[in-house]
């Protein structure tokens, strides 16, 4: 068992849990997942790590309630207890000195591209981050940004904070005006998609994460898999990272609907038994 | 006078034409009256060339006659000098192509069911409460095992009895390997398995799941800052091989493994009570007859659509699978398309499988309507460890290399077994799996001088 120390409510959707698991939190690194299997009855849902402290033994995990397991997942406190949580999965993101990098996060991917962001400026990089959120009531860790960002660039959909609109519209502004040596995009997948789009023809290498369903995360049933300019690779143990430009997303879209009818179906009962 | 001839005993089956209604075993197991006429069929050969069909060298002829004499407590005792799982094995073990295919009887009349014998101790042992009670003296030793499949655990039991303190690092959430995720409940119930793998940790042996070695810890930092003096690395073949054809990536195309795993070990049977759907359809198709192919056409089966095909390239007689699972699958109304290769999977307008281009004998084509396609082509080397550990030396498809006798890999006190290792001419089954878990534990106690 493992116990969640604290959690917080980013909106009304969107919480943060801080899970001990020392042995993860010591071996972990930017880029990486954990699976999470919360009881006996659950389903094994992959997440990003979001931070990660080997001094006080946590992992740190951001999550958007989008279906039965995650609103369960709410409901947790601190103190509570998860069965299962498994990591760190996946390859970590290549941390070098790429010169200047662009970080993008979109809606609940702000957070995966945290860690990212810290590592590339401790390695020297000169950070431009652009984090987007359909409205200023859904933002968090604007602080976290500011702190390792050479520029923090803010988007809502709505204009009710920082510039309205996506956050395609600034990335395509900074690539033309400036040098840009590399393009780390994480969200939606139509944003990473359109990320990827903006930068192909500058040749600029765009890093997505994929996030494919996932059953094991180790290599085992190729739920994951994501073709790859032609090849098939699975995403928990050849990614998440991805060459954005060789990724095909329109593969991945259709594959993320594979449980569509069935997740409604458990929406409904739980529904169902909450009204019970 | 000739002596009369004992048919060789039968075990109660479930009825055939319920079976598909649920996920209860198959096959009920002896009766003791039953194990008891069935082991007076055994002739107590002077040569037991039985034993020479298993690969773990069971005392066949001694345990048999112990239950002939209803003695089943000396008689588990003497399979657990090579076995720790007889409930298992006796179920899963390809018996006609192992003892059974060496039984002197065999010759002139029906072998001995020596597979069901086995169960059958295994079961009364269990029913007992019976379990290993070696007396274990620690050496001051430590052993770390990766992956708790049957290669492993069969490691861990030889080293802990020799006093060896082991821990097994398991990657999923529940130990056991294929015996877990893969071989479904009707033919291998999983209360059993547990059971089985509880008489590993009754003995000292922790189990540590969650754990995936190369990721939380690479075989280095194992032998280094954890100083474990000995690793055994026993993480099977689990990555699924592709089909290769068009049509593999659309919606309703998925591996024998990630179907088994959402039925097995997440209980996708029982979704939405548990939380992971299976996401099969009406009309299955299962490419492959081997094991996991049959396994995976009759959990498909049990999961109540309307046709479940097997596609195979080959023809019945080639199948590796179990003859006895085959004719289960028979029974039970899978639907076996023989000397039949996919050609292309056909997609509907928004990706979902809407059938599958076939040819059959290499010419004729047809067209098989199904909207769920299940690949069961075998499975490769799991990459991680690989990746994670520079100096281990693997084979061009990412199997590790071994020296014979050992089983040390090219890393000093750094051994392998099972599936991710191969061995040329051998099928890859539970046992061989524990032999080989059984020869590397050897060569562990040998590294570590106290053999
Ligand atoms: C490597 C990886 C990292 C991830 N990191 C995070 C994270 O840090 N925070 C977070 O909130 N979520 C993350 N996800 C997505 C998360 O795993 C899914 O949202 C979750 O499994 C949904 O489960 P559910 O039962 O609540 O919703 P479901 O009822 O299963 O699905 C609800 C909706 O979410 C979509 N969905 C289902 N699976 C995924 C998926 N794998 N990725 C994206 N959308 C999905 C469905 O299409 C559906 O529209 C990650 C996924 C992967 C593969
Ligand atoms: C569906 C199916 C049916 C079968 N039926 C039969 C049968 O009837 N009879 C028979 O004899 N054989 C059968 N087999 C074959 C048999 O199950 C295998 O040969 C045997 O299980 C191999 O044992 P193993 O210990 O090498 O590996 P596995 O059983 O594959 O176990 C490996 C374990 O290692 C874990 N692991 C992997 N990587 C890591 C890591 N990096 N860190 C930690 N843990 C890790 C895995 O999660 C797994 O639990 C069947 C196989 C399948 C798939
Ligand atoms: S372990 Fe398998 S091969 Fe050996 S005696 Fe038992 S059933 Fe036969
Ligand atoms: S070979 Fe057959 S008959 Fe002879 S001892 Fe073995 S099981 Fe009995
Ligand atoms: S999640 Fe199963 S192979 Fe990647």
């Amino acid at each position: 068992m493992f116990e969640i120390t604290r959690t917080e409510q980013f909106s009304p959707s969107t919480f943060l849990w801080e899970v001990r698991a020392p042995e993860i939190a010591r071996a972990a690194r930017p880029g990486q997942f954990v699976i999470v299997h919360c009881d006996e009855m659950s389903e094994r849902i992959p997440l990003t790590i979001a931070d990660f402290d080997a001094v006080s033994g946590t992992v740190t995990i951001v999550i958007q309630a989008a279906g039965k397991s995650t609103l369960d997942m709410m409901a947790y406190k601190a103190g509570d207890r998860i069965l299962d949580i498994a990591g760190p999965l996946g390859e970590a993101s290549v941390i070098e000195n790429f010169g200047t990098t662009v970080l993008v996060g979109g809606g609940l991917g702000v957070a995966p591209v945290y860690p990212i962001l810290r590592a590339l400026k401790l390695k020297c990089c000169r950070t431009i981050s652009i984090i987007g959120f359909r409205s200023m009531s859904l933002m968090f860790w604007e602080g976290r940004f500011r702190e390792y960002s050479d520029e923090t660039i803010i988007v809502t959909d709505d204009g009710s904070y920082g510039q309205q609109g996506l956050v395609t519209q600034p990335l395509k502004r900074i690539i033309m005006e400036r040098q840009i040596d590399r393009v780390i995009a994480i969200g939606p997948l139509v944003m990473m998609k359109a990320c990827a789009e903006v930068t192909r023809p500058l040749n600029i290498k765009t890093i997505i994460s994929a996030n494919p369903i996932m059953v094991d995360g180790t290599g085992m049933c190729g739920s994951c898999r994501v073709s790859i300019g032609g090849e098939v690779k699975f995403a928990c143990i050849d990614g998440p990272d991805m060459d954005g430009h060789l990724v095909n997303f329109d593969e991945l879209i259709i594959r993320q609907k594979r449980f569509h009818k069935y997740e409604k179906q458990s929406l409904d009962l739980r529904d169902a038994q909450k009204s019970n | 006078m000739p002596k009369k001839v004992i048919k060789r005993q039968a075990s109660a089956h479930l009825p055939p034409e319920t079976r598909h209604t649920n996920f209860t075993e198959v096959v009920c197991g002896y009766t003791e009256a039953e194990a008891i006429t069935e082991a007076g069929r055994c002739l107590q050969c002077k040569e037991p060339l039985c034993i020479t069909g298993c690969p773990v060298r069971i005392n066949i002829k001694g345990f048999i006659n112990l239950i002939s004499i209803s003695d089943y407590k000396k008689a588990y005792e003497t399979i657990s000098e090579a076995n720790l799982f007889p409930s298992i094995c006796g179920r899963v073990c390809p018996q006609e192509r192992q003892c059974e295919a060496a039984c002197v009887l065999g010759k002139k009349q029906e072998p001995v069911s020596i597979g069901l014998l086995e169960r059958f101790v295994g079961d009364t042992a269990r029913q007992n409460d019976w379990h290993d009670t070696h007396e274990i003296k620690p050496i001051g030793k430590r052993a770390a095992i990766i992956g708790s499949g049957p290669a492993g655990l069969a490691c861990a039991y030889d080293l802990v009895k020799a006093g060896v303190s082991v821990v097994v690092f398991e990657a999923l959430h529940l130990p056991g390997g294929v015996l877990t995720y893969g071989i479904p409940e009707f033919r291998l119930p999983k209360e059993i398995v547990f059971r089985e793998i509880d008489n590993l940790t009754r003995l000292g042996v922790t189990i540590e799941t969650n754990m995936v070695i190369g990721r939380i810890h690479t075989i280095e930092e194992l032998m280094g800052q954890l100083s474990f003096d000995v690793v055994f690395i026993g993480t099977g073949a689990g990555y699924p091989m592709g089909l290769g054809v068009k049509g593999e990536s659309l919606n309703g195309v998925m591996s024998a493994n990630e179907f088994l795993t959402r039925v097995n070990l997440m209980h996708g049977y029982d979704f939405p009570r548990y939380g992971t759907p299976v996401g099969i359809g009406k009309n299955i198709a299962v490419i492959g007859c081997g094991n996991t192919a049959i396994d995976s056409a009759r959990t498909a089966l049990r999961l109540r659509p309307d046709n479940v095909y097997i596609v195979y390239r080959k023809r019945l007689e080639e199948s590796p699978a179990r003859k006895e699972e085959l004719h289960h699958a028979m029974e039970e109304g899978v639907q076996f398309i023989w000397l039949t290769e996919v050609k292309e999977i056909i997609s509907d307008n928004e990706g979902w499988v809407s059938g599958m281009d076939c040819i059959r004998g290499g010419e004729t084509g047809f067209f098989l309507d199904v909207d769920t396609v299940i690949y069961a082509l075998g499975t490769l080397a799991n990459p991680i460890i690989a990746r994670t550990t520079p100096k281990l030396k693997v084979d061009r498809a990412g199997y590790i290399e071994t020296v014979a006798e050992t089983l040390m890999t090219s890393i000093p006190g750094v051994f392998a077994g099972g599936d991710i290792t191969k061995t040329p001419g051998t099928f890859t089954t539970v046992i061989h799996a524990m032999s080989t878990g059984r020869r590397a534990a050897r060569g562990m106690l040998k590294y570590l001088n106290v053999l």
